[in-house]
């Protein structure tokens, strides 16, 4: 089990704002009558996303009252899974992912890329940066291994050097393209593919 | 090797384009009414023809499970849940259907929501896709714009609702009964089966879960026949199949191959062959993370299906093929998994919650060789106390591997840990065990 805690300081209030609060009931509509307590993950995702990618109790209860369901169930939802930031992160927010296979294809590597450029301890905000990096569990990507996640992209098939020239351009506050950065297209084999050569070229 | 034209994910590399009008002329969509017309009885039976088995790790034959729905819609209406949490560490295929295939997926909802008699459809995909999940809204969009699905969809005359919903980031949620919990807006914490979500499931309602691979090779099946997808593979383990081979290979990659291919070929055909060669390989893990790795003397002929992998004790689980070769760590290698295993632990059960990190502790001293010898036997212990003690499936998940490290290379490990225990054993007596097995050994 993972350890999650909230934030100290705390903000005073949190209200949706009238595009989450839209975006909010459209998902509320998509569960059966009664049952909008379906909801909680979705809105706790617009919360995050309103909030700087992080989401303050006062926002748990607001999303509480709106979905009529007692507070520490919210809570309970919000300090569960992983994905829910409970403090503060940067707008560059870098998940690297560390498990076995990425792991034997190098991920260390980007782990150390994450410390020498952003800071040297995991989930550290420093005043001066606007990125925060965390090492996590299996991304889902393994096959373009190693791999990390920065907001919602991935950007696959990474090395030392790329990382750093990735994490150069996000301290310069630029996006950088996602994707492989060998170059490869999609989940394919870099070279000698045998499969669906007819469609290759089509 | 398999045909290329019998390749069900003819689009699994994106060499195609992904939206409707791609799609319906590599098939998809063009005689859906026609499928429906002949019957639920004639899809559940065509799937049941098929042994078509869950691609989701267990296995399950697909028309058996759909045959528990019951026949007649009660009181509570009926749903179908798509299971797309793919978490499981070296497993990438179901990202590859969402983002490239996902109106064979929307397609495959429509026929299996018609045969269990389902109006509403959730597709739980893990919240990291959020890229490739909004792929798919986009073309759930797309589909309801063209009346695939909503009233009457693709003229079929029955009502289909298609909606997404995006987990947080929890492995467990892969779990079918954490994955309902989860949909319900609670923690995703895996519930005491039976009741079976057959029966008891969604808001306590019928409700028959699927995995996305399983679902999106349904259309193909009904269009060229369960006898056709039957030929393919052998007896109980036929089809194809997606492989994710990564790790220490030449060439990562994702590939549709035939059931029962050995391994050798996926490894050295398709992905190049392993990084310094075939001598340099340590282990494989034929599974995911969950299963039990396979040293090298057992891959030189190794099949690659559900039954061959059981008779060597370990399983196809997912299909996610983890090559390790000789310049890894192997103990190492394991205790990242262990650690996977404690992170994602759900923490209902304690023999799991406790467990998971309790190997994960050792394995990590046993690496750097700061374990006493008897320590590796105790390992052991530990991991046949958590298997089968606890509600799901991820008791087993977890102890497996350890158990499969333990099988292959206890060697190394002994080898590795030299120290004497400080306390000295005077009884042998395990160190841990159930009191009611203790008078059975005594």
């Amino acid at each position: 089990m993972s350890l999650k805690r909230p934030a100290k300081d705390q903000p005073e209030n949190f209200e949706f704002n009238s595009s989450s609060l839209e975006a909010a009931n459209k998902i509320i509509s998509k569960y059966p009558e009664g049952k909008q307590k379906s909801a909680v993950m979705a809105l706790l995702y617009i919360a995050q996303r309103q909030n700087n990618n992080w989401i303050p109790l006062v926002a748990m209860k607001y999303i509480a009252k709106l979905l009529d369901m007692p507070y520490i169930k919210v809570y309970e939802v919000a300090t569960f899974y992983s994905m829910f930031n409970l403090s503060p992160v940067g707008k560059y927010f870098i998940q690297v992912c560390t498990t076995t296979p990425c792991m034997i294809r190098g991920a260390g590597k980007l782990v150390e890329a994450c410390k020498e450029k952003i800071s040297e301890n995991e989930s550290e905000l420093l005043p001066d940066k606007n990125c925060s990096w965390m090492e996590v569990e299996c991304l889902g990507a393994c096959v373009t291994a190693p791999m990390m996640q920065i907001n919602d992209d991935y950007y696959e098939d990474l090395d030392k050097e790329k990382t750093l020239e990735i994490l150069d351009k996000i301290l310069k506050d630029e996006t950088p393209k996602p994707g492989s950065y060998r170059g490869r297209v999609n989940n394919q084999p870099e070279n000698g593919r045998k499969t669906l050569m007819e469609l290759k070229n089509a | 090797m398999l045909k290329d034209q019998d390749r069900i994910f003819q689009n699994l590399y994106n060499d195609l384009g992904s939206d409707l009008t791609s799609s319906q002329k590599r098939g998809d969509w063009i005689n859906t009414k026609e499928i429906t017309n002949k019957g639920r009885d004639w899809i559940i039976n065509e799937i049941k023809d098929s042994q078509l088995r869950g691609r989701g790790g267990a296995g399950f034959p697909t028309g058996l499970k759909w045959s528990f729905a019951p026949k007649e819609v009660g009181s509570r209406p009926h749903y179908l849940v798509i299971n797309g949490d793919e978490s499981e560490p070296g497993t990438c295929k179901d990202r590859d259907i969402l983002r490239f295939e996902p109106h064979k997926l929307i397609e495959g909802c429509l026929i299996a929501s018609y045969a269990i008699q389902a109006h509403v459809c959730y597709i739980y995909i893990r919240g990291e896709y959020f890229v490739d999940g909004q792929k798919l809204q986009a073309a759930i969009d797309e589909a309801y714009e063209k009346k695939l699905i909503g009233k009457n969809a693709a003229g079929t005359g029955w009502d289909l609702d298609i909606y997404i919903h995006y987990g947080a980031g929890a492995y467990i949620c892969g779990e079918e009964t954490a994955l309902l919990e989860s949909i319900e807006g609670n923690k995703g914490q895996p519930r005491l089966k039976p009741p079976f979500p057959a029966l008891v499931g969604l808001y306590g309602c019928p409700t028959i879960i699927n995995n996305v691979e399983t679902i999106a090779v349904v259309p193909t099946i009904l269009r060229r026949g369960g006898k056709w997808f039957a030929s393919l593979g052998r007896e109980k383990n036929t089809g194809t199949k997606i492989f994710c081979i990564s790790g220490n290979v030449n060439n990562p990659c994702n590939v549709e191959e035939e059931m029962n291919i050995p391994l050798r070929e996926l490894i050295d055909i398709h992905a190049g062959g392993v990084i310094g060669g075939w001598d340099n390989l340590q282990a494989v893990i034929p599974g995911g993370s969950s299963m039990p790795l396979i040293p090298k003397e057992k891959c030189e002929t190794l099949t690659m299906d559900f039954d061959s992998l059981v008779a060597e004790k370990s399983g196809l689980g997912t299909a996610g093929v983890v090559v390790i070769n000789k310049d890894q760590d192997i103990i190492k290698c394991m205790a990242r998994i262990a650690r996977f295993y404690k992170h994602e632990s759900c923490g209902q059960c304690t023999p799991c919650r406790e467990g998971s990190g309790w190997m994960w502790r050792m394995l990590e001293r046993m690496a750097k060789g700061e374990a006493s010898k008897d320590e590796v036997d105790m390992l052991g212990d530990v991991t046949k106390q958590i298997e089968g003690h606890t509600i799901c499936a991820f008791g087993e998940g977890s102890s497996w591997p350890v158990q499969g490290l333990l099988r292959h290379f206890k060697d190394e490990i002994k080898k590795r840990n030299n120290f004497d225990p400080i306390v000295k054993e005077t009884q042998n007596i395990p160190y841990l065990v159930d009191q009611h097995l203790l008078d059975k050994n005594a």
